[in-house]
C-alpha cells in the first residue's frame, strides 16, 4: 500500500468490507445455534434479516449493472501464486444472488415455524445459512479457485442439509448419494479449472471469457468442455446423473424448496451460463447440451406423471426444468439467453412456492399423497391461493412470469431446420408435462369433495404462508412492470450469458402471425388433454415399462406355491412381490448402490489380500522392494563399483572391525537369550571403537553409554518375559529369509562401495570447519553444529526423545491402572 | 579401510534383516538395534574415514590444523544414536506390554489390529 | 548384585558420575563432550543409584518426576532460542555474553542435557519398578 496513493488504500478497504458483507451468512451461521436456543421464534426472524439485508444491498446495484457497470471486488489471497479472492456482480450473478438471498430469507422464516418444536432447529438454520453463504460465494466468485472452493462448500453443506434427519437410513443414503455425485462433478470442475488456467494463464473468470486462446489451442477445448459439462450435469441432475435429486427429498421440506428452486441444482446451470461466452456455439456444445437436456426434460416429465407423492412429483419436474434450461443454453443465441434468464426467475419463484405449499399441506393434514388429498380449498384458503398462483405460472398463463418465459423459449426455437423441429416437439411436450403438474398440484389437493386425512386439516401460520404468498404475488406483479423487469434484470443476465449486450423485447403484446403463440396454445391443449387422461396414461406406462418385473413376480409366485402349504399372508406376499420387482428393474439409483457396495466389497477383498496381518511377510515385501530399489540404479546405468583394494590399515583398525563382525554374527547364532544380549553389547562396543579409531570421540562416548543402557534395559525387561528361545520359523522360511537378508546386505554394500568410489563433496563440512571458531566461538566442531548451526534440528530431535519417553510412561501407566482395577 | 567398513555395513544390514524377518518379538527388537547401528555406520563411512585427529580446533587456532575427521556426519549420527535409543526403549516396552496383554511373543499370533477373516463393513448407509 | 559393598559405594559412584557428566556438558563446546553424552552419563548415575538403593530412593532424591526434567529441558532450549526476538534477529540466532564465555548455544546444550537425562531416567526408573511409581 503506497502512501502516495491513498485512493488504492481506500478501495481496498471498501472491498474487504463489501466481501465481508457478502459472506455474512457464514457469520450468521455461527451465531444461529446459540440464538435459537435462547431466542425462540424471534431468533429465526432475526437471522432472516441477514439475507434480507443482503437482498436490499444487492438491489442497490441493479441500476448500475443494467447500465453496463458491473461491480468488481477483490483482495489479495495468495499473491505469490497470483491468486486473488475476487468477486464480480454482473447481470448473471446479480439475478442469482437476488434469488438466493430473497428466497433464502423467507426459507429461514418458514423453517423457524416448520421446525418449531425440533430440538436441533438451531443447527438446521445454521446449516441453511452456511449453505446460503457457499451458494452466494459460488455465483459471485470471479476466480476459478474461489468458484471451485464454494462449489465444494455447497456440496458439503447440502450433504448436511439433506442428511439432517440423520436417524433415518433413507436420509443418510440421500445425503451420501448427493455428496458423491456432486463431488465427482467437483473434481471435474477442478480439472477443468486447472486446465483453463493452464491454457489462458489467468484464474480470473471475467478475463477468461474474452481470452481467444482456448479455441486456438485446439486440443484443450474438448477436455475443458468435457470437464465443465460433467461438473454442471452432476450438480444440475442431468440424465444419467439425475438419480440423486429425488432421493435428496429426504431433507426437510424447506431444504427441498431452497435447494431445488434457485440454488444447489441451479449451480450447474449457472456454471454453463457463466462459461457460455467462452465455450458455447460449437457443434460439440450444442450436441451435448441439447441432447442431454432433451432426454432429461422428457425423463423428468414422464417420471413426474408416475409419482403420487407431492414432493416427489415436484422433484421430478425440477429435473425436467433443469433439462429445459440446459437445452436452451445448448441452443444458444440472444433469444435463448433471454429465455434462460426469464425461465430461471419464473421457475425459482413458482417452484419455491410449490414446495413450501407442499410443506404446509403436509404440516396441516399429515400426508403428501396426492391421491388421498382433496377439497382443502375451504380450510387452507391462503395456501390454495398461493398454490394457484404458482401452479398457473408453471402452466404458463399470460399475466404470470411463466408465460413470459415460455414465449421467449418458443421464440428462440424458430430456426426452421430439421433439428429445430425436433427441439420444438421436445420442448412443447416437455412444457405440456410441466403444465400437467402445475394443474395437478393446484387442483388435486384443493378441489373436489373434502377427503379424510391423518389429522384434521388446518391452515399454516403467518411464517409459513408469507413466503409462498409473496413469491406468487411477485409472479403476478410483473404485469405492472414488464418492461423494467426485462430491461433491469433479464437483459443484463442474458448479456452475461450471450457475451454481448442483449436488448429486451419482453412484453404481453400478442402477435398471432408468429409461431410462439400457436406453440403456446398447443402446449396448453396438450397439457389439459394429458391431465384429463392422466389415469389412463399412468396405467399405460405402468404396463409397458416394468414388463420384466411382472414376469419375475409371476415366476416367484409359481415357485413359492409348492413350498407353502397354505397361501401366505397378503402383506407378506405384497412385500415379496415388491422386493422381486425392485431387483428386476435396474435403475440408475440401484446402479449407485451396486457401485457403492461393489466398492466396499472390492476394498474388503483388497485389504484382506494385502493386510493379511502377518508381520514377517510385510517385512519380506519391504526388504525385497528396498533391495530392488538399491540395485536397480546400478543395473540400469551399468555402473557397478570397481573391485576395491583391501590393503593397508592399521592392525587395531582391522581388530575392531573383526570384533564388530564377530559380535553381530554371534547375535544371530547365540544359543540363548543371554548370549544374544551379550553379543549385542559386543557389536555395540565394537561400533563405539570404530568411531573412536576414526576420529569421532563424541560418537564413541555416546555409543558406549547407549550400549550400556540398552543392555541394562534389555536385562530388566527380559526378567519379566517368559519367552521361548527357539526360533519358530520352519526351515524353508529360514532359507528364504537368509537369502533375502544376504541379498539386501549385498545390495547395500554394493551401493555404498559405488558411492565411496565417486567424488566427495566436502563443501559443507569445509564451511563448518573454517567458521566454527570465527563466527560460532566453539572449538568442538561437532558440538557447534549441533547446538548452533543446526540448533533448530536439535530442538526437534530432543522433542522426539522426550515424546518417546512420555509414550513409554503412558504404556507402563496403563498397566498400573489395570492392576489397580483388578486389585 | 573404507571398502572394508562398507562390507561390514552390508553384514550388519543382512543380520538386521534376518533378525527382523523372524517372528519372535525379541529377535525383531535385536534386529532393530543392529539396523540402527548399520545406518549410523553407513552415514559415517559415506563422509569418508580418516585415521587422523577428531574435528576439534586446537587452542589458539582459528581453523583445524592438518587432516581431521569430517564433522558433519558425526553431528548427524550423534542425535541419531540418542533418538535410536529412545525408540528402542519405546519398542521394548511396547513388546513387553504386548506380551503381557496377548501372552504371545510370536508376531503371527498377535492379531488384535488385523484379526483373521474380518468381515466387510456393513453394506448399508 | 545387591551386596553391601555395592550399596555403600553406589552413592559415591553416582555422585562422581553426576559431577563428571556436568564437566562433560560444560566443556563440550571446545572439547569432546556435550549435552547428549552428559545427559546419558547422568541417567546412568540415576540407574546405578536405583539398583543399589531402590527406585523410591532415587525418586525422593530427584524431588520431581524425571520426565519433568525433560520438559524443563525442551522449554529451556526453546526459550533461549526465542531470546533472539528481543534483538530482532531470526529464531535460534546465537547471542553471546561479552567475551564469548557463555551464550545461547551453551544454554541450549544445557537444555539438551536435561531432556536426555530426564527421558532416560524416566524410562529406566519406570522399568526398574515395573511402572509402579510413574
Amino acid at each position: 500500500m503506497a502512501p502516495t496513493n491513498p485512493g488504492v488504500a481506500l478501495t481496498l478497504n471498501f472491498d474487504i468490507f463489501a466481501i465481508a458483507l457478502l459472506l455474512s451468512p457464514f457469520a450468521a451461521a455461527l451465531l444461529a445455534p446459540a440464538m435459537c436456543r435462547h431466542g425462540g421464534v424471534a431468533a429465526g426472524w432475526g437471522l432472516a434479516l441477514v439475507p434480507a439485508a443482503l437482498f436490499v444491498a444487492l438491489l442497490t446495484t441493479v441500476e448500475g449493472v443494467a447500465a453496463g457497470r458491473p461491480v468488481r471486488l477483490a483482495i489479495d489471497w495468495v499473491p505469490a501464486l497470483d491468486l486473488r479472492l475476487s468477486f464480480l456482480i454482473d447481470g448473471l450473478s446479480l439475478v442469482f444472488a437476488l434469488a438466493i438471498t430473497g428466497i433464502g430469507a423467507f426459507i429461514v422464516i418458514y423453517s423457524t415455524s416448520y421446525l418449531h418444536d425440533h430440538r436441533h432447529r438451531g443447527r438446521f438454520i445454521a446449516f441453511l445459512l452456511l449453505f446460503m453463504g457457499a451458494m452466494l460465494g459460488l455465483v459471485l466468485s470471479d476466480s476459478l479457485v474461489g468458484l471451485f472452493v464454494f462449489w465444494e462448500l455447497t456440496s458439503v453443506t447440502s450433504f448436511l442439509l439433506i442428511g439432517f434427519d440423520h436417524e433415518r437410513e433413507a436420509a443418510r443414503r440421500g445425503a451420501i448419494q448427493a455428496l458423491i455425485v456432486t463431488g465427482i462433478g467437483g473434481l471435474a470442475l477442478m480439472a477443468g479449472g486447472v486446465l483453463l488456467h493452464h491454457v489462458a494463464g489467468t484464474w480470473t473468470i471475467s478475463d477468461l471469457a474474452y481470452s481467444p486462446t482456448l479455441r486456438e489451442a485446439g486440443w484443450s477445448y474438448p477436455w475443458v468442455l468435457g470437464f465443465i459439462v460433467v461438473a454442471a450435469f452432476t450438480k444440475s441432475a442431468q440424465w444419467p446423473f439425475h438419480f440423486w435429486l429425488p432421493n435428496a427429498m429426504e431433507a426437510p421440506t424447506p431444504v427441498s424448496a431452497y435447494l431445488h428452486s434457485a440454488t444447489m441444482v441451479q449451480a450447474g446451470v449457472y456454471l454453463l451460463a457463466r462459461m457460455s461466452p467462452l465455450l458455447a456455439g460449437t457443434p460439440q456444445w450444442q450436441a451435448l447440451l441439447c441432447s442431454f437436456g432433451a432426454i432429461t426434460l422428457l425423463w423428468g416429465g414422464v417420471a413426474a406423471l408416475r409419482q403420487t407423492d407431492l414432493k416427489q412429483i415436484l422433484a421430478q419436474t425440477t429435473i425436467a426444468s433443469l433439462g429445459l434450461s440446459v437445452m436452451l443454453l445448448g441452443i444458444g443465441g440472444e433469444t435463448a439467453a433471454m429465455a434462460v434468464a426469464a425461465y430461471f426467475v419464473a421457475h425459482a419463484l413458482y417452484k419455491a412456492a410449490l414446495f413450501l405449499v407442499t410443506g404446509i399441506i403436509d404440516h396441516g393434514t399429515g400426508t403428501r399423497d396426492i391421491t388421498v388429498l382433496g377439497g382443502l380449498r375451504d380450510t387452507l384458503t391462503i395456501t390454495f391461493i398461493c398454490a394457484a398462483l404458482a401452479g398457473l405460472s408453471m402452466f404458463g398463463i399470460p399475466p404470470l412470469l411463466g408465460y413470459l418465459a415460455k414465449e421467449e423459449m418458443y421464440a428462440a426455437l424458430s430456426t426452421g431446420d430439421a433439428w429445430g423441429i425436433v427441439a420444438i416437439v421436445v420442448m412443447v411436450l416437455g412444457n405440456a408435462l410441466l403444465g400437467v403438474v402445475g394443474l395437478a398440484v393446484m387442483i388435486r389437493p384443493f378441489m373436489g369433495p373434502l377427503r379424510p386425512t391423518p389429522h384434521a386439516p388446518h391452515e399454516g401460520d403467518f411464517a409459513l404462508w408469507i413466503g409462498p404468498a409473496l413469491f406468487g404475488l411477485a409472479s403476478l406483479a410483473v404485469l405492472f412492470a414488464v418492461s423494467p423487469y426485462g430491461e433491469l434484470l433479464l437483459a443484463p443476465m442474458a448479456s452475461s450469458i450471450a457475451g454481448h449486450p442483449v436488448e429486451s423485447h419482453l412484453g404481453f403484446a400478442v402477435d398471432f402471425g408468429a409461431l410462439p403463440v400457436w406453440l403456446s396454445l398447443v402446449t396448453w391443449g396438450l397439457a389439459i388433454a394429458i391431465y384429463w387422461q392422466r389415469d389412463w396414461i399412468r396405467a399405460a406406462i405402468a404396463k409397458t415399462v416394468p414388463s420384466r418385473a411382472g414376469k419375475l413376480v409371476s415366476r416367484r409366485r409359481a415357485r413359492a406355491v409348492p413350498r407353502a402349504t397354505a397361501p401366505g399372508e397378503p402383506e407378506v406376499e405384497a412385500e415379496l412381490d415388491r422386493s422381486v420387482e425392485e431387483r428386476a428393474v435396474w435403475t440408475w439409483d440401484r446402479g449407485f448402490d451396486q457401485a457403492m457396495f461393489g466398492l466396499i466389497r472390492a476394498a474388503g477383498g483388497w485389504t484382506r489380500v494385502f493386510h493379511h496381518g502377518r508381520l514377517e511377510l510385510y517385512v519380506v515385501v519391504a526388504f525385497a522392494c528396498l533391495a530392488i530399489v538399491l540395485v536397480t540404479p546400478l543395473w540400469a546405468m551399468n555402473d557397478w563399483p570397481a573391485l576395491p583394494h583391501f590393503a593397508g590399515g592399521a592392525f587395531y583398525e582391522w581388530g575392531v572391525i573383526a570384533m564388530a563382525a564377530i559380535g553381530v554374527v554371534m547375535v544371530v547364532l547365540a544359543p540363548s537369550r543371554l548370549g544374544a544380549i551379550i553379543a549385542l553389547g559386543v557389536q555395540g562396543l565394537a561400533v563405539a571403537l570404530i568411531f573412536m579409531v576414526f576420529g569421532a570421540p563424541d560418537l564413541a562416548f555416546t555409543q558406549l553409554m547407549v550400549e550400556t543402557l540398552s543392555v541394562v534395559i534389555l536385562a530388566l525387561v527380559m526378567t519379566r518375559l517368559r519367552l521361548s528361545t527357539r526360533d519358530p520359523r520352519p526351515y524353508e522360511d529360514l532359507a528364504r529369509d537368509g537369502l533375502l537378508a544376504l541379498l539386501i546386505g549385498g545390495s547395500v554394500s554394493l551401493l555404498l562401495l559405488r558411492v565411496l568410489q565417486g567424488a566427495f563433496d566436502g563443501r559443507l563440512s569445509e564451511f563448518f570447519a573454517r567458521t566454527s571458531v570465527e563466527i560460532a566461538h566453539g572449538h568442538n566442531i561437532v558440538n557447534v553444529i549441533l547446538v548452533d548451526y543446526r540448533g533448530l534440528d536439535t530442538l526437534g530431535e530432543i522433542s522426539v526423545v522426550m515424546t518417546a519417553g512420555i509414550a513409554v510412561l503412558a504404556l507402563l501407566r496403563r498397566q498400573r491402572k489395570r492392576k489397580a482395577v483388578a486389585a | 579401510m573404507e571398502p572394508v567398513v562398507a562390507l561390514l555395513v552390508g553384514l550388519f544390514v543382512a543380520v538386521a534383516a534376518y533378525l527382523m524377518l523372524s517372528r519372535a518379538l525379541v529377535r525383531v527388537l535385536l534386529g532393530v538395534v543392529v539396523l540402527g547401528n548399520a545406518v549410523n555406520l553407513l552415514i559415517f563411512v559415506s563422509g569418508r574415514l580418516t585415521s587422523a585427529a577428531p574435528p576439534i580446533v586446537p587452542k589458539g587456532e582459528a581453523t583445524p590444523v592438518g587432516y581431521f575427521a569430517n564433522p558433519l556426519p558425526q553431528a548427524l549420527i550423534l542425535t541419531a544414536i540418542v533418538i535410536g535409543f529412545a525408540m528402542f526403549a519405546f519398542l521394548i516396552v511396547l513388546a513387553l506390554r504386548a506380551y503381557q496383554e496377548m501372552h504371545a511373543d510370536d508376531t503371527d499370533q498377535m492379531r488384535l489390529a488385523e484379526p483373521d477373516g474380518e468381515p466387510n463393513p456393513p453394506l448399508e448407509y | 548384585m545387591n551386596t553391601l559393598i555395592f550399596r555403600t559405594m553406589a552413592p559415591l559412584i553416582a555422585a562422581a558420575m553426576i559431577l563428571f557428566s556436568i564437566v562433560i556438558l560444560l566443556r563440550g563446546h571446545n572439547d569432546p563432550g556435550g549435552g547428549f553424552i552428559g545427559g546419558l552419563i547422568a541417567a546412568s548415575a540415576a540407574a546405578v543409584y536405583g539398583m543399589a538403593r531402590g527406585v523410591g530412593e532415587v525418586r525422593r532424591l530427584l524431588r520431581f518426576n524425571p520426565i519433568a526434567f525433560a520438559g524443563f529441558g525442551v522449554v529451556l532450549a526453546g526459550t533461549v532460542g526465542l531470546l533472539s526476538i528481543l534483538y530482532g534477529v531470526p529464531f535460534m540466532t546465537a547471542l553471546w555474553l561479552p567475551g564469548y564465555a557463555f551464550g545461547v548455544p551453551g544454554a541450549f546444550d544445557i537444555g539438551v542435557y536435561f531432556v536426555v537425562f530426564g527421558t532416560m531416567t524416566a524410562i529406566i526408573l519406570a522399568l526398574e519398578d515395573g511402572g509402579e511409581g510413574v
